[in-house]
């Protein structure tokens, strides 16, 4: 599967989805971008948010893509939970809004 | 690096890509690729769009995308896009909103605009396995010119044991419908849906806001939240997931 | 660089020779935000200065509107690639803001309604380079630009105009904010092209 890109922008050029600034969409979108990292589907993964304790999968998390990075909510207390930026040569993951995540594997 | 095989108009608005990818590795319903732009001096945006087609076993993958007013990429790919075209895509990926065959579970589908999309590679998949579980849409749209696969849904309706589908027209109504437009609410998935006893699986794809009603609405009747999953596509359509 | 697609342009960005390396021209004022919108009353706004000392300054609207605007004409630059060049802003220049304020800081961590923060060399708010901005276009500012008010320190990419600005908190010491602890420039300057950590 092609997981990687051969280069890469900031997330959005101009005139990036003008209308409302409180666009979302869900963490199934980010499903490409954490590919390049991991190497299994993390999007299925779920884990506990350290704001408010709710447990959710990282699809099911609140999406801000409209942004100089990608940055998940969660959708109990719009506390961050995650957050993706993607340079040129590397990325930047930030986990601290999640305990742990719980990744299903095979056996 | 795909390249365009293909392409069928299913809308005024709407456009299949048919797309030659080389070591496409399969996929599962309801999983999107990420599809990358560059213009000559560089420049690149990208976006992610729904596999409308079932796995088929030859490094062929279908895309339809909805031409957004304004909008970036759709114009570029409903129009300009053109057969022997390259373009860089990134996939399959999203493991979560997937419906796999082997999910004995009845299944609703809910169906905001081109959310229809990825639900309509599920009930693609579904016929070809032969699966016989039961399967209800409903599809929302503005009009009747906006329902997308049109046709297939009519004969698939005939031909398909066990899929049902519901429309719901929120600003024009076709000739003779019994209710004036309206938009997506309880009674209607009271009436077109599964009662939350049978404990379906629950699949909602669309605009943000649709997918958001159409998800409390179903909690609302009572269906476990755990089994309702969600695939939010921008207000104006799919936004990429960046990076 | 990624594959040429055939026929491809996007939106319209024409080129001009000053715009710093990387960047395209739009005409639209696009709306980047990691988070929902936070609606702040007027009668509920503040705006604090804190030091290092723990001095505390605070201003209520009325006290800030009563502070003396300037309309600075200034191009800005996000790192998203986007530039908009000679956009017209109403605020308060930050140094009169500190004016009277006490302290041996060098830095300066923006704080934001919503929890969004910045961090940027105190000098780079003084001198006429930064304001605090009620008004964007002869209007007043929306809250999706960051309304009702924001920070405005053109010199330096646009993430460190931080929307909804609620206060500063000066620092001996540099603290890296919300985009700075996931990849970004501590300072940002677009002339030298500083958009990631190590640039």
């Amino acid at each position: 599967m092609t997981v990687s890109w051969s280069g890469s922008a900031p997330t959005e050029g101009p005139g990036a989805n003008a209308s409302r600034a409180d666009e979302h969409i869900d963490g199934n979108a980010l499903a490409g971008s954490l590919r390049e990292v991991f190497a299994v589907d993390v999007t299925v993964a779920s884990g506990r948010c350290v704001g408010c304790g709710r447990v959710d999968t990282v699809a099911g998390l609140v999406l801000y893509t409209q942004a100089p990075g990608l940055v998940a909510r969660c959708p109990g207390c719009d506390g961050v939970v995650l957050r993706l930026v993607r340079g040129p040569d590397r990325a930047w993951l930030d986990l601290r809004g999640v305990t742990a995540l719980e990744i299903p594997l095979r056996p | 690096m795909a390249r365009l095989a293909a392409v069928r108009d299913e809308t005024p608005t709407a456009r299949t890509l048919v797309l030659d990818v080389p070591d496409w590795p399969g996929h599962l319903a309801g999983q999107h690729v990420d599809v990358r732009l560059t213009a000559a001096d560089g420049y690149s945006t990208q976006r992610s769009f729904s596999i409308a087609s079932a796995p088929s076993g030859d490094g062929q993958v279908e895309l339809t995308v909805q031409r957004v007013a304004g909008g970036e990429v759709s114009p570029y790919l409903a129009d300009v896009f053109a057969v022997d075209d390259p373009v860089e895509l990134r996939g399959p990926v999203g493991g979560w909103f997937v419906w796999r065959p082997e999910d004995p579970s009845p299944v609703v589908l809910v169906a905001g605009g081109s959310g229809i999309v990825p639900l309509m590679a599920m009930i693609r998949t579904r016929a070809g396995v032969g699966s016989r579980v039961p399967f209800r849409l409903v599809y929302s749209v503005r009009a009747p010119e906006d329902v997308i696969y049109a046709d297939e849904l009519r004969r698939r309706t005939r031909d398909d044991r066990g899929l049902d589908v519901a429309y719901v027209y929120s600003r024009q109504t076709p000739e003779g419908w019994p209710r004036p437009p309206g938009r997506i609410g309880l009674a209607t998935l009271a009436e077109h849906g599964w009662p939350p006893d049978f404990a379906p699986a629950c699949f909602v794809c669309g605009p943000t806001a649709f997918v958001e009603t159409a998800a409390d609405i179903l909690v609302a009747q009572g269906h476990e939240p755990r089994r309702i999953k969600t695939e939010r596509f921008g207000p104006t359509g799919p936004v990429a997931s960046g990076g | 660089m990624g594959i040429v697609t055939p026929g491809f342009t996007g939106r319209p960005r024409p080129s001009d020779t000053r715009l710093p390396p990387g960047q395209y021209l739009t005409e639209d004022f696009p709306v980047l935000s990691a988070g929902p919108t936070p609606r702040i009353p007027l009668d509920d706004w503040r705006f604090t200065v804190t030091t290092e000392l723990g001095g505390r300054r605070e201003w209520s609207w009325a006290e800030f509107r009563a502070l003396g605007d300037e309309a600075p004409t200034v191009d800005i630059h996000c790192v998203t690639k986007w530039s908009k060049l000679e956009t017209t802003w109403r605020g308060v220049p930050v140094e009169a803001m500190l004016e009277d304020i006490e302290s041996a800081a060098d830095y300066a961590l923006v704080h934001s309604y919503g929890g969004y923060t910045t961090n940027l060399p105190l000098e780079d708010l003084l001198g006429g380079q930064a304001w605090i901005v009620h008004e964007y276009d002869g209007a007043p500012l929306a809250p999706e630009h960051g309304g009702p008010a924001r920070l405005l320190v053109p010199h330096l990419y646009f993430w460190k105009s931080a929307k909804w600005v609620r206060g500063i908190q000066l620092l001996l010491e540099d603290e890296p904010g919300f985009w700075e602890t996931a990849g970004y420039h501590d300072y940002g300057d677009p002339w030298r092209e500083q958009r990631y950590q190590g640039d």
